[in-house]
């Protein structure tokens, strides 16, 4: 270990490595010596600190003062199909569901595929491969490229996940979804339990899907989830992606969902960010293609003492590349929400095309919320915009609505609703904005009184 | 009597404005209460459905009885309180249609009655909307938002119109109107007059009058009612103006004029 990583750091990462030499046994070569150098990287470079701009509003301290223990598959915990759909909602298609980073097929329904397509756990994906195959160029690259100490852990620690391969010019019809349960109560050994799901998500050319991820967790102990997806769109695909996180309001949850987007490809992601004491959802996409378009959407209401953290950098590397983004924040109690957003256009991305909103609603006086945009633009003859606030809701709205016979806590609600109803709208997978609207709807001030009665 | 101010004092921002108001009102009747501007009209309209802004520093008011002013804004409107806005808030995001029935069914709910259904909300709605030949395409807009100010008046009585209030009070209704809209607006209203009804027409100008008309007319300046009587009243105002009744204010009694009630 090397002076860069406090004592306590140090001994919480020790921990979390026991178990390599059990997990590495069945591994090949390269997987080995890859989580061995990740685990290095990690002692020598430590963890984010103030100091690191990426991590600017977010601290780990919290986390790195819980013992946690690496989470072991635990076959005698039963989880019913009617427990996974009550949590992460059923939308009808294929669900691959890991438990603490595990797969558990008894809960997981696979439905009929077009050929060549694959959707199974990663674990089996690395051991069908026979020696060499592309999926160590796709793993070792997230950590090979941006890392921070959670995607090296990551690298270092991750077992399993979702693996999905699209072959081209394939359409899947029912969504794909991955569902990512924390269930620290089960535990043979109940203590604070930390997963690394790493999902690697593979659209041929012309390929055509929609992804959900959801994280949900059951009361229990403490967990961390430490998630890495990797999604890689091939010439012209199209993939619709969803990230749901609603773990328990006592868990940490830290991921990345890392995007390559080849030419006239078409990317949007909705991101909706409920759960966690402690959130940071990263989302990175390189536009490496011409004619690229991606769209990233978010929703976060963190509450009470939640803090919820969205960085996002969209890298701009090819020309003609077109951006939306649009984040909008709804931040009650002591809650504490962060809108990070980079867009880098390099010199040679020409005709980019850009634009970023992020809006904040603070519902209490001690909510804070922060927004940061940050454009690096190295081209001439690119078109970006951005623009950012943080607002309240607007009491004379609130007394013409209550003028009306709308009881104030129902005004709020219907106030607040009408804020954050544009990114409901923009889910376009009707099961889970359904899903998600009741999600949000229950944390409400009066309990959705006002938006039960808009269905 | 269906609503007895007496006396009331209120305050904005520390600066008194209405000073010792005093009026009755019963079901049925249509009340014109005029004034130039900074007279209080607005005031009074604010501190009747219970504006946070506004304090209260002495009288009473009383409505069918009870103490209007220990009421929340929407108890008020439970009550059957209405208020339609000078400067209708503009709200994005909330449909008009959808907020519309929210806040019948609201009242309705806290009134002890049935919810309406939504195509049973529809029918209603779409009757009352030919009150104020206000297009249907208004409902599936956001409440006021990019609406016209003569769209915002209309928007005002096809409210009053669903909701059906025992009290109405119409603050400044005829600002910013051309006299197509007053017109509509107008008959909008007088569709509404019912003998279990009462109006609280606020204005500036005698010309809503001309389609409104009050039984009676009141002056109100410096925070109280100077003068009152009946339509006629508003008429001499048109033509002398206000300075009379501002001096009235400044000394001595309310003068009378025209048929008391």
């Amino acid at each position: 270990m090397s002076d860069a990583m406090s004592a306590p750091a140090s001994a919480w990462l020790q921990r979390l490595s026991r178990p390599e030499s059990s997990r590495n046994r069945h591994s090949p070569v390269w997987l080995k010596e890859f989580r061995h150098a990740a685990l290095q990287w990690v002692s020598e470079r430590g963890f984010p600190t103030a100091r690191d701009e990426a991590w600017k509003y977010t601290r780990v301290g919290p986390l790195l003062n819980v013992a946690f223990e690496p989470a072991e598959p635990d076959p005698s915990r039963r989880l019913s199909s009617a427990v996974i759909d009550q949590l992460a909602g059923n939308l009808g298609g294929i669900r691959l569901v890991f438990v603490n980073g595990h797969f558990a097929p008894d809960c997981s329904s696979l439905k009929k595929l077009p050929p060549g397509t694959k959707v199974e756990s990663l674990a089996s994906a690395l051991a069908e491969e026979e020696g060499g195959g592309s999926l160590e160029a796709h793993l070792s690259r997230p950590f090979a490229e941006q890392t921070h100490a959670f995607t090296a852990l990551n690298a270092a620690c991750a077992e399993d996940g979702a693996f999905v391969r699209i072959p081209a010019n394939t359409m899947i019809e029912h969504p794909i979804h991955l569902v990512f349960l924390s269930d620290a109560g089960a535990a043979i050994t109940a203590g604070p339990l930390v997963s690394h799901p790493r999902s690697l998500l593979l659209a041929g050319a012309g390929s055509r899907a929609t992804i959900v991820e959801t994280y949900v967790g059951l009361p229990g102990e403490i967990s961390l989830t430490n998630a890495v997806t990797e999604l890689v769109l091939d010439e012209g695909a199209a993939i619709e992606h969803y990230k749901v996180q609603d773990e328990v309001e006592t868990a940490f949850h830290i991921a990345l969902l890392d995007v390559r987007q080849e030419r006239d490809t078409r990317f949007t992601t909705h991101s909706v960010a409920l759960g966690s004491s402690l959130a940071r959802h990263e989302v990175t996409v390189r536009l490496q293609g011409p004619g690229a378009e991606t769209t990233l959407n978010g929703l976060y209401m963190p509450r009470n003492r939640q803090h919820l953290d969205n960085p996002t950098t969209i890298d701009h590397i090819a020309p003609e590349c077109t951006s939306r983004e649009l984040y909008k924040g709804v931040v009650d109690g002591r809650g504490r929400g962060v809108f990070d957003g980079r867009v880098i256009v390099r010199p040679w991305a020409m005709k980019t095309d850009s634009s970023q909103t992020n809006k904040n609603l603070l519902l209490s006086e001690s909510a804070q919320a922060n927004t940061r945009p940050q454009l690096e633009i190295f081209a001439d003859d690119v078109k970006c915009a951005h623009g950012a606030a943080v607002g309240q809701l607007d009491e004379e709205a609130v007394f013409y609505l209550r003028s009306r016979g709308i009881p104030e806590p129902a005004a709020r609600d219907l106030l607040t609703y009408a804020f954050i109803g544009e990114m409901l709208e923009l889910i376009r997978l009707a099961p889970l904005r359904s899903h998600v609207e009741k999600l949000v709807a229950s944390r409400l001030q009066a309990g959705g009184v006002a938006v039960a009665a808009a269905a | 009597m269906m609503l007895q101010i007496r006396n009331l004092r209120a305050s904005v921002a520390g600066k008194e404005i209405l000073r010792g108001l005093s009026l009755n009102v019963s079901a049925g009747e249509v009340h014109a209460i005029m004034g130039p501007n900074g007279s209080g009209k607005s005031t009074l309209a604010n501190v009747l459905v219970g504006r946070a802004a506004y304090d209260v520093t002495g009288g009473e008011v009383l409505y069918e009885g009870k103490d209007l002013l220990a009421m929340s804004p929407e108890q008020r409107a439970v009550e059957g309180v209405f208020l339609a806005f000078q400067y209708p808030v503009e709200i994005p995001g909330v449909g008009n249609m959808y907020f519309l029935r929210t806040a019948l069914n609201m009242l309705r709910k806290q009134r002890g009655l049935e919810e309406l259904d939504a195509l049973d909300f529809l029918t209603l709605a779409k009757e009352r909307m030919k009150l104020v030949e206000m297009d249907p395409s208004f409902m599936s807009r956001s409440v006021n938002a990019g609406f016209s100010g003569g769209e915002k008046k209309r928007n005002e009585i096809l409210q009053m119109a669903v909701l059906e209030p025992k009290l109405a009070i119409l603050d400044e209704t005829d600002s910013g109107l051309d006299i197509d809209a007053l017109r509509v607006v107008a008959s909008g209203v007088n569709a509404l007059r019912s003998k279990d009804r009462a109006l609280v027409v606020i204005t500036h100008y005698q010309r809503l009058l001309d389609y409104i008309v009050p039984d009676f007319v009141h002056v109100i300046a410096n925070g109280r009612i100077v003068r009152s009587g009946d339509k006629h009243l508003a008429l001499e105002l048109e033509q002398y103006g206000y300075a009379d009744v501002e001096q009235d204010a400044a000394g001595g009694a309310p003068s009378v004029v025209g048929a008391m009630p």
